[in-house]
């Protein structure tokens, strides 16, 4: 990871763009925890690429002044992996929502996240779509009432991303709440330090939309991982993610391992046959000569 | 001998292709033409395979009409093939001891039986080598010159060592012994040996032409999902570009693969991918994306006969609707279609240069016979062509960084994540100079004519296209793709027979080269069009932008027109 070489502040890495979301949005936290993280790790700008999907929270490119792609509805993954593939000296940071990551875009998750694709994704997790006005999402509870579902959601289960993030490999794996700011902002900065793909759920409630799933809902139940967690062990993590105890809902960093990453095993394999930017292609050309 | 085409036929998996290839390489190797046309079942194993080559002196134009030739395997390829064995042409057939269970005799078609099942069996005791057993037979009937069949067998086993040599030129020497020992060669078909010190000689495939024409024009970047028939682009990369220090990635899905190559291409790199007409169904919203937020990138489509999974296997130019108009809103492209394989390279490195150019997405569009034939072409050279990379950013102190700025050409300049001061947002979004998001009328206005601007002139920046035949014309064709090899041989029958004939020879489809169309048209009493689709694409989409009246020629049965088939329908039309 590089640096900036002027000392920058949380506030250098606001851009001029005005923030469209709704007042009391949970992404206000979310913003300034990630302007702090990235102060925190003095991320230079011009070397920092922000992606996202579409729908609120996936607007948070525009209010940083790094580098940004404001791609498609459920591809940020694919195009985040495409730039840190085209350039792996790029620090490249994934945002988007819960619908963006886990309904439209779920197909993705499992093979950046099995490959160990050299990215941060930061899902802001509210539960229901907010840009279309409030329908149900894959996190939203089962028989969740929404403006398509007026007789209730008819899904059995709901995703569960921590879980869905360890079961295919993550190898770190953390929630937060956008009502702690500072737990926030070093969960963010822990997940960009960390080599590999790295998960971070953002509880970030809606106010307009979701009544059920508020700030006051949260800041009762939400509660910090216990002491005694390992987060080395994989079972724990899946046991931690999917069965907290009743009306509770576990932060902190559930899962963190140290393997090989996509960048790393693409390095490897060019060295392996020898890889030479001003290889001849005429040597191509001559193989296939009868 | 000028011309001559045999073609193999018989079950999937049982060695027609790799016989086929040994033919094609050994004629090459005695400085003959070739070019080869294959048609696959869907299947891996089983179903009727058929591997067909034309050699000549001359320069091969389309895989032919019919063949000379025949060398059947099985019932099955007898079959198929039974009505296409007209008098004066030859049948070498697995008689007995294979599948074929009757002596075959057709009035005025040389039959020469070979019991190329038995031989290998009971002689060499090992059934595999049937394929070689052919091509040990062919090469003495048609004299293939033995040493150039003996040189490729030593070039494709060597590595496999001197026992797997050896027992392919025994079963090669028992096909051979067979003939001389059992036939008394009555047909006239030969092969022989050409001199061709002029030309530095290389066999490849449409398919591995795309992948060296990319290389040559600077991509290290590919992003793929398997699809037939385009797979073995990504393959023909996965082994290269490595070497170069590049990246292949074979993602979850088509929708990630574009989006990977627009990452990469918005990360600096000169990027693609390949696939074929359900993979490209599903990049269309992306490669909305990339007019939007004016992203160079290169899709190749090899098509395959649709619509849905379709005909995986077969041969159909039936994406172009989808090339020129696939997606929602109003999105600039470039749509170009290469005639043969040499031309594919050369259009590859043309598509790389016009999308860095013009910063839009560019397809090309091969199809299933032009990727999987092989022909011996020209060695190009990587250094003679001219390369072009996308206008960059430099900051010069002059207020903020306009990525979208509005100007005369509607090219404005790029920055690169980690260039200093070049910080933007690339957006699907409409969006004002800096990129911010924008929704007023005048903006979507003055964005939209700058995305189109870039385009507007570039039929005149582009070489002319290529007239076939000059003065007037009773008839004048308009075709693409590699339906513009059998034009350029039908309307060579058609010139030797004394018609009033031309063609042009467009490899820009979209946007519709209007100027070049209509100047043709011009010296044409009728105008024809022929293409392998059902709805007439081409035609539709020059109807389109010109009032011209076309007549339509719709053949769309998986496999290409042949030239004696369009030769006939000039004479009818003219």
């Amino acid at each position: 990871m590089t640096t900036a070489t002027v000392p920058l502040k949380a506030k250098d890495y606001r851009s001029e763009v005005k923030v469209v979301w709704c007042p009391g949005c949970g992404d206000y936290g979310v913003l300034n925890s990630v302007q702090k993280a990235f102060a925190e790790l003095q991320l230079p700008i011009n070397n920092t690429v922000a992606v996202s999907g579409i729908g609120c929270s996936s607007r948070l490119p525009y209010f940083l002044k790094t580098y940004g792609f404001h791609s498609l509805h459920g591809r940020s993954l694919p195009v985040g992996a495409g730039i840190k593939l085209g350039n792996p000296d790029l620090e490249v940071v994934v945002f988007g929502g819960d619908g963006d990551g886990f309904s439209i875009g779920g197909g993705h998750v499992p093979h950046v996240v099995r490959k160990n694709t050299d990215l941060t994704y930061v899902v802001m997790d509210n539960h229901i779509y907010g840009l279309t006005k409030g329908q149900v999402s894959p996190t939203s509870s089962p028989g969740f009432v929404a403006t398509t579902t007026p007789y209730g959601a008819p899904d059995t289960t709901s995703v569960n991303p921590l879980a869905y993030v360890l079961t295919f490999g993550g190898t770190f794996v953390a929630q937060c709440f956008s009502g702690n700011p500072k737990q926030t902002a070093e969960i963010v900065k822990q997940a960009i330090q960390h080599k590999g793909f790295s998960y971070v759920n953002i509880i970030s409630p809606c106010l307009t939309f979701n009544k059920i799933d508020t700030f006051d809902f949260y800041k009762d139940s939400v509660a910090e991982l216990p002491e005694d967690h390992d987060n080395g062990d994989l079972v724990q993590a899946l046991d931690k993610a999917l069965n907290p105890p009743a009306g509770k809902t576990y932060t902190g960093i559930f899962y963190k391992a140290s393997k090989p990453t996509l960048i790393e095993n693409l390095r490897a394999m060019n060295k392996k046959v020898g890889a030479d930017k001003n290889y001849d292609l005429n040597k191509i050309i001559d193989a296939h000569r009868p | 001998m000028s011309d001559l085409i045999i073609r193999i036929g018989g079950e999937g998996g049982e060695g027609i292709i790799s016989s086929g290839d040994m033919v094609a390489q050994a004629a090459a190797r005695s400085g003959l033409n070739i070019l080869t046309f294959k048609t696959f079942p869907a299947e891996i194993r089983g179903g009727y395979a058929m591997y067909q080559i034309r050699f000549s002196t001359d320069e091969i134009k389309s895989e032919g009409s019919g063949f000379d030739v025949m060398c059947a395997f099985n019932q099955e390829a007898l079959d198929k093939n039974r009505s296409a064995l007209k008098p004066g042409t030859v049948l070498v057939y697995d008689y007995p001891g294979g599948d074929i269970k009757e002596e075959v005799n057709i009035d005025g078609v040389t039959c020469y039986n070979l019991p190329m099942s038995q031989i290998a069996k009971k002689e060499l005791e090992m059934y595999r080598a049937k394929n070689m057993v052919a091509l040990g037979a062919l090469s003495e009937l048609f004299d293939i010159s033995s040493e150039s069949v003996r040189d490729t067998i030593h070039s494709k086993f060597g590595k496999k060592g001197e026992k797997v040599v050896g027992i392919n030129l025994n079963a090669i020497e028992a096909g051979a012994k067979y003939v001389r020992e059992n036939h008394k060669k009555t047909d006239p078909f030969k092969m022989g040996k050409a001199e061709r010190a002029d030309k530095d000689v290389i066999i490849i495939s449409g398919n591995n032409a795309a992948g060296l024409g990319a290389l040559i024009a600077g991509c290290r970047f590919l992003s793929c999902y398997p699809i037939t028939p385009a797979t073995e682009v990504a393959i023909f990369m996965s082994k290269y570009l490595p070497k170069l220090d590049g990246t292949l990635v074979q993602a979850e899905d088509e929708i990630a693969s574009i989006a990977n190559v627009i990452g990469a291409a918005f990360a600096g790199q000169k990027a693609m991918t390949s696939t074929s007409g359900p993979g490209l169904s599903l990049m269309q919203e992306f490669l909305g994306y990339a007019s939007m937020a004016e992203i160079p990138c290169v899709v190749v489509d090899v098509q395959r006969g649709g619509p849905s999974t379709g005909l995986p296997t077969k041969h159909e130019q039936s994406d172009l609707f989808m090339a020129a108009h696939g997606g929602h809103g109003d999105a600039p492209r470039i749509v170009l279609s290469p005639e043969n394989v040499p031309d594919v390279i050369d259009i590859m490195v043309q598509a790389f240069n016009l999308a860095e150019k013009y910063q839009v997405p560019v397809l090309v569009l091969t199809d299933g016979s032009l990727g999987n034939r092989t022909e011996s072409i020209q060695a190009p050279d990587p250094n003679s062509y001219e390369i072009i990379d996308r206008k960059r950013y430099a900051p010069n102190g002059d207020g903020p960084y306009k990525r979208y700025e509005l100007n005369e050409s509607g090219i404005s300049a790029m920055s690169h994540p980690g260039d200093a001061d070049g910080a933007y947002i690339a957006t699907g979004l409409e969006h004002f100079e800096t990129s911010a998001p924008g929704y007023t009328p005048e903006l979507h206005v003055s964005m939209s004519d700058k995305r189109f601007r870039k385009l507007e002139n570039i039929e005149d920046e582009l070489p002319p296209i290529e007239v076939q035949g000059d003065g007037e014309a009773d008839l004048g064709l308009i075709s693409w793709g590699s339906t513009l090899g059998t034009v350029r041989e039908s309307v060579d029958m058609a010139i030797a027979a004394g018609m009033k004939v031309k063609a042009l020879h467009p490899k820009l489809v979209w946007p519709v080269p209007v100027k070049a169309i209509t100047e043709f048209a011009s010296g044409c009493k009728k105008i024809l069009v022929p293409e392998i689709n059902k709805q007439g694409q081409l035609a539709e989409i020059i109807r389109s932008k010109t009032d011209l009246h076309l007549i339509q020629y719709n053949v769309y049965g998986g496999l290409p027109i042949t030239p004696d088939e369009l030769f006939e329908k000039i004479k009818e039309v003219i």
